[in-house]
């Protein structure tokens, strides 16, 4: 059997009694089927987009939260993960989510001068610009990477932003990433005396 | 006691790794006592039947270099895992892809397509490409499968340990062996080599500022090099800090800027990622605008930090969109590419 | 139809390759094929590469003669930037480059072509290495070639950073001058070789020209074809591996052609098969008429053979001297026989030594500039040089910033691939009988290609006999852990 796409382990990863839905058409890059029912779109709803939101918790995070209280409504597509400062971020978070499986990556951190840590924010936004243009020389397209200041106050703005990423991912279709096959690596070498050298 | 038996192959390999093991020259001498290389195609007439007539396990240790690229080096690496008690990921390109893993950023018709037909060299009305099975003169003649994807060594079979660079640094081409024969390796999926970042061995290291901050990024065709003082003070991409050091440093020797061969240390997963913060980190511009300008002077992110570890990447290829559509020339079924 | 024999993989050369030997019933062979299974796609994946990391990325073509790519991309560069380099540079470049055209030469052959003749073609399987040309020309002189490679390889080191991929080459110069010291153990490393080449020679001499077994195997129509030759030569029509014109003399040995690197197009062109990876050259004006020989065929030949071949002469004397010996013993020019490539190699070897001292003891080696600026805006650029298997042509395009749109490589093997391939058909057609093959046999039909193929090498097998030994081992700081001593 093929190595499964990024797509697909993800899928894998999820409640597997999604596994059994009926098949609708083919994903336009890699060719697995796309099931019925995946994500939040719920029963007999086509694919939805999965998107990683990594929020810093002075800003962004907060304001999700002032968002939740306040009992604004956005697209639930995305899963929050609470960093310190959006200068934690290592682009390699990035890269790991999408290959888990991410369609898209948000990054949200507080506006620039308002830095918890004084400039954790502008590291980010460098990294940000750098890797926006690693992934669209690897072939992603730039609104699958997202970078945002939302302030703590600004729930609103945080389910602007969420409706509207998970409107342009919609668009985009999911995002399908080749996963080499990785041989089991489980043989003991217990300090690896060869048979036949001596010690 | 008879002799362990050593082997050395090379898959899409440049023959530099042969070479560095060569360059052992003296050095190798006490091994070459204590071992019989019975397959090394570069240099000895063995061939693949003699290894195929071996027992499973007869060879203590192979060292395996070049990236994997075609169905027989995906044939060759599985039959010498079968033959080896070790395998040994030699050189950049089985530890990470190498160079060849460039070729990630397209793919087999691409590759085809240029080098057997659109090249301005290249006479080819009939539009030819090289088959994996072809009837000549009544006799058929086979080509191994050109995969659409580059793979490491690790991403094909299991794997002992690595010793990285391009080539490896032959001090640590002669420790490793040393360490085999001796029986005193580390723990499986070692590297073996110094886990610290370049700027440590460096040195020019005295040179190098405490708060780094890059204001205009060159190009080396661009600048005069100062060959005392640390090449990035001075501006030029050197990506020292996030490489694995233990090759002397011999590419600032040569006032030329460290391009990463050697790999992250064994505290990161993706070296392009890592590499690109690094630039990240020491730009000296804070708007937008002014970043945007500074990075225009970086005309190839991707080759740039992912030149010998594109294919062991997180993402490990460019993106293809519709690849299963296209079809092409020589694709297998399913094959994977 | 009859069986097939696969040699697979051949052996004692750099890169993959299997030799198909079909045969008819009576079991004499119909068909030999030589197939190259390898490819990796540099022309296509250095599109988007910044030209000024050429020369480092593609000496990965070769890390047996990656100087030679990293030259031809730094010419490349010249030309793409239309910058020329300070004379310091330029010579510096010239001489690097006659160092490594000894070690690689050295290389093959004592421990690539060299056990076929000094061995013997049809030895035992396991003796036909460098263990067994030892064995024969005895342990001192094994030490002398390792050292004598070590010593140059280092001078590489010292000047170019590495000496397998290095990385001083720069549009416009190199990255580093040298120094009164550097200079000093340039001169020495120089002497050295001059020596070590002329002694090469007598060696050959006296293992191959002296036996009457080799040399009609060397003048044998099985390891014979006539065709063009190539290589490229100095204003005065002598050999030079760095710079200067093309030129192409035709199977009779008369100019056919003498042209600018920059012109290569009007004259080579590449044929595809279905059957192998590798490209085969021709020259477009004679065109593409199959694997035949003869001046109605496009096929020709690079390498030391086909340099000598295309050259009017060697540029420094000891060389000449063994030039107009090689064609003395061998009839005139020009000379057909492949496995008089082994000979010309060890007289370009001399060569390479000789300019190698000129331009050592030259006092601009040591001037402090060596770089000159580029200025002009890069569009196109090619660059020529003779790599150890013959001419090597890069061919860049690029945008306003220097950046790779398109690429075309000639890799000196691949001027040869249909020769190679004839050689192989018709080496194992007159070795190969009435379905009689064994191992030593098979061997044969492998020396056709080995004599056009220096590449790897082998230094490490132990050494026979009674030599006395001292073996130092170095940890990754250079200091000494050990000190072995036998005898």
């Amino acid at each position: 059997m093929d190595p499964p796409c990024s797509w697909m382990v993800s899928l894998l990863k999820t409640d597997s009694k999604e596994l059994g839905q009926a098949v609708a058409s083919p994903h336009p890059a890699c060719g697995h089927p796309l099931p019925r029912g995946r994500g939040a779109g719920g029963e007999g709803k086509d694919w939805r987009p999965r998107i990683v939101a990594f929020f810093c918790t002075w800003c962004t995070y907060t304001a999700a939260d002032l968002a939740g209280m306040s009992r604004m409504t956005y697209a639930p597509n995305a899963r929050i993960v609470r960093f310190m400062c959006s200068g934690r971020v290592d682009p390699q978070f990035v890269l790991a989510a999408f290959t888990q499986g991410a369609d898209g990556v948000l990054i949200g951190g507080c506006h620039p001068g308002d830095c918890h840590y004084q400039s954790g924010n502008h590291k980010a936004l460098r990294r940000f610009a750098l890797l926006q243009r690693v992934l669209q020389g690897l072939g992603i397209e730039p609104e699958r990477l997202r970078l945002e200041w939302i302030s703590a106050s600004e729930g609103d703005r945080v389910q602007r932003v969420m409706d509207d990423m998970a409107d342009k991912i919609q668009e985009l279709g999911p995002l399908c990433l080749e996963r080499p096959p990785h041989p089991k690596q489980d043989r003991d070498l217990k300090g690896a005396v060869l048979k036949g050298v001596a010690p | 006691m008879s002799k362990p038996k050593v082997g050395f192959y090379w898959c899409a390999s440049c023959g530099g790794c042969e070479e560095a093991v060569v360059d052992l020259a003296e050095d190798i001498l006490k091994v070459v006592e204590a071992v019989d290389i019975v397959f090394w195609p570069v240099a000895l007439d063995f061939k693949r039947a003699d290894v195929e007539a071996m027992k499973d396990g007869e060879l203590a240790v192979c060292f395996v270099n070049g990236a994997i690229r075609t169905s027989e080096q995906e044939e060759m690496a599985n039959l010498l895992r079968r033959k080896s008690q070790l395998l040994v990921a030699f050189g950049s390109c089985s530890h990470l892809g190498g160079i060849p893993g460039l070729a990630n950023l397209f793919d087999r018709e691409a590759i085809f397509d240029r080098v057997y037909r659109t090249a301005p060299s290249v006479d080819n009305p009939a539009g030819t490409l090289p088959q994996e099975s072809v009837a000549v003169n009544g006799s058929r003649l086979t080509l191994p499968a050109f995969r659409d994807t580059v793979r490491t060594l690790d991403q094909t079979v299991e794997v002992d340990y690595y010793l990285p660079g391009c080539p490896p640094p032959v001090p640590l081409i002669a420790g490793a062996v040393t360490a085999i024969l001796e029986g005193k390796l580390p723990a499986k999926g070692t590297v073996l080599a110094p886990d610290r970042a370049l700027c440590h061995e460096c040195p020019r290291q005295a040179s190098k500022p405490d708060k780094l901050l890059i204001k205009d990024l060159k190009r080396p065709h661009q600048v005069l090099i100062d060959p005392e003082k640390c090449l990035l003070a001075q501006g030029l991409l050197c990506l020292g800090p996030a490489t694995r050091g233990g090759c002397g440093a011999a590419c600032i020797g040569g006032n030329m800027p460290c391009t990463g061969c050697m790999g992250p240390t064994s505290h990161v997963k993706d070296y392009g990622a890592k590499a690109l913060s690094l630039i990240a980190s020491i730009l000296d511009a804070d708007e937008e605008g002014e970043i945007e300008a500074h990075l225009d002077a970086l005309v190839d992110p991707v080759g740039t930090f992912y030149r010998y570890s594109l294919p062991a990447s997180l993402l490990h290829r460019r993106v293809r969109t519709g690849a299963s559509a296209e079809g092409g020339a020589n694709h297998g079924s399913h094959d994977h590419d | 139809m009859g069986r097939t024999i696969t040699i697979d993989p051949i052996t004692r050369l750099e890169g993959h390759g299997k030799i198909d030997v079909f045969l008819n019933d009576q079991g004499n062979v119909d068909h030999a094929y030589f197939q190259v299974p390898e490819l990796r796609g540099f022309e296509k994946f250095v599109e988007g590469r910044p030209a000024e990391d050429m020369p480092q990325i593609t000496s990965r073509i070769c890390g047996v003669c990656p100087t030679a790519h990293h030259m031809a991309a730094t010419k490349a560069l010249d030309d793409l930037y239309k910058v020329e380099p300070p004379e310091a540079a330029k010579k510096i470049r010239e001489m690097i480059y006659s160092a490594f055209m000894v070690e690689d030469h050295a290389l093959h052959f004592y421990f690539l072509g060299g056990p076929d003749f000094v061995v013997g073609p049809t030895a035992e399987k396991a003796k036909r290495n460098i263990l067994g040309v030892l064995g024969v020309v005895g342990a001192e002189i094994g030490l002398k070639v390792i050292g004598l490679r070590k010593q140059l390889r280092d001078l590489i080191s010292l000047a170019g950073g590495k000496v397998i991929h290095p990385v001083f080459g720069l549009p416009g110069g190199i990255s580093k001058a040298l120094s009164k010291e550097d200079q000093a153990k340039f001169v020495a490393g120089a002497n050295a070789a001059v020596e070590f080449g002329q002694f090469s020679l007598e060696l050959f001499d006296k293992v191959v020209l002296k036996n009457p077994k080799y040399v009609e195997w060397i003048i044998s129509p099985a390891y014979t074809h006539q065709t063009y030759y190539m290589g490229l030569v100095d204003a005065q029509n002598k050999v030079n591996f760095y710079d200067g014109s093309l030129r192409v003399v035709d199977p009779a040995g008369k100019e056919f052609s003498k042209f600018k690197a920059q012109d290569y197009l009007q004259h080579v062109a590449e044929h595809v098969e279905p059957w192998s990876y590798v490209k085969f050259c021709f020259l477009k004006s004679v065109g593409w008429k199959g694997f035949a020989e003869g001046a109605d065929s496009g096929i020709y030949a690079v390498a030391p053979l086909a340099r000598l071949n295309a050259s009017q002469g060697m540029a420094t004397p000891k060389a000449q001297g063994a030039y107009e010996q090689f064609f003395k013993t061998l009839g005139g020019k020009p000379v057909h026989h492949t496995l008089a490539n082994h000979w010309a190699r060890l007289i370009e070897l001399l060569y390479a030594a000789e300019r190698m001292q000129e331009l050592a003891s030259d006092p601009q080696i040591i001037d402090p500039n060596v770089r000159m600026l580029p200025t002009a805006t890069p569009k196109e650029g090619i660059g020529v040089v003779e790599a150890p298997r013959g001419t090597l042509f890069h061919h860049y395009e690029t945008d306003e910033r220097g950046v790779v749109t398109r690429a075309n490589l000639i890799v000196a093997t691949q001027n040869n691939a249909a020769r190679i391939a004839m050689s192989v058909d018709k080496a194992a057609k007159g070795v190969i009988h009435n379905g009689h093959v064994d191992d030593g046999i098979l061997n044969m039909v492998e020396m056709a290609f080995r004599a056009y193929d220096p590449c790897h090498g082998c230094a490490s097998h132990a050494l026979p006999g009674q030599m006395p030994l001292i073996v130092r081992v170095y940890d990754q700081h250079h200091e000494m852990v050990k000190e072995i001593r036998r005898n």
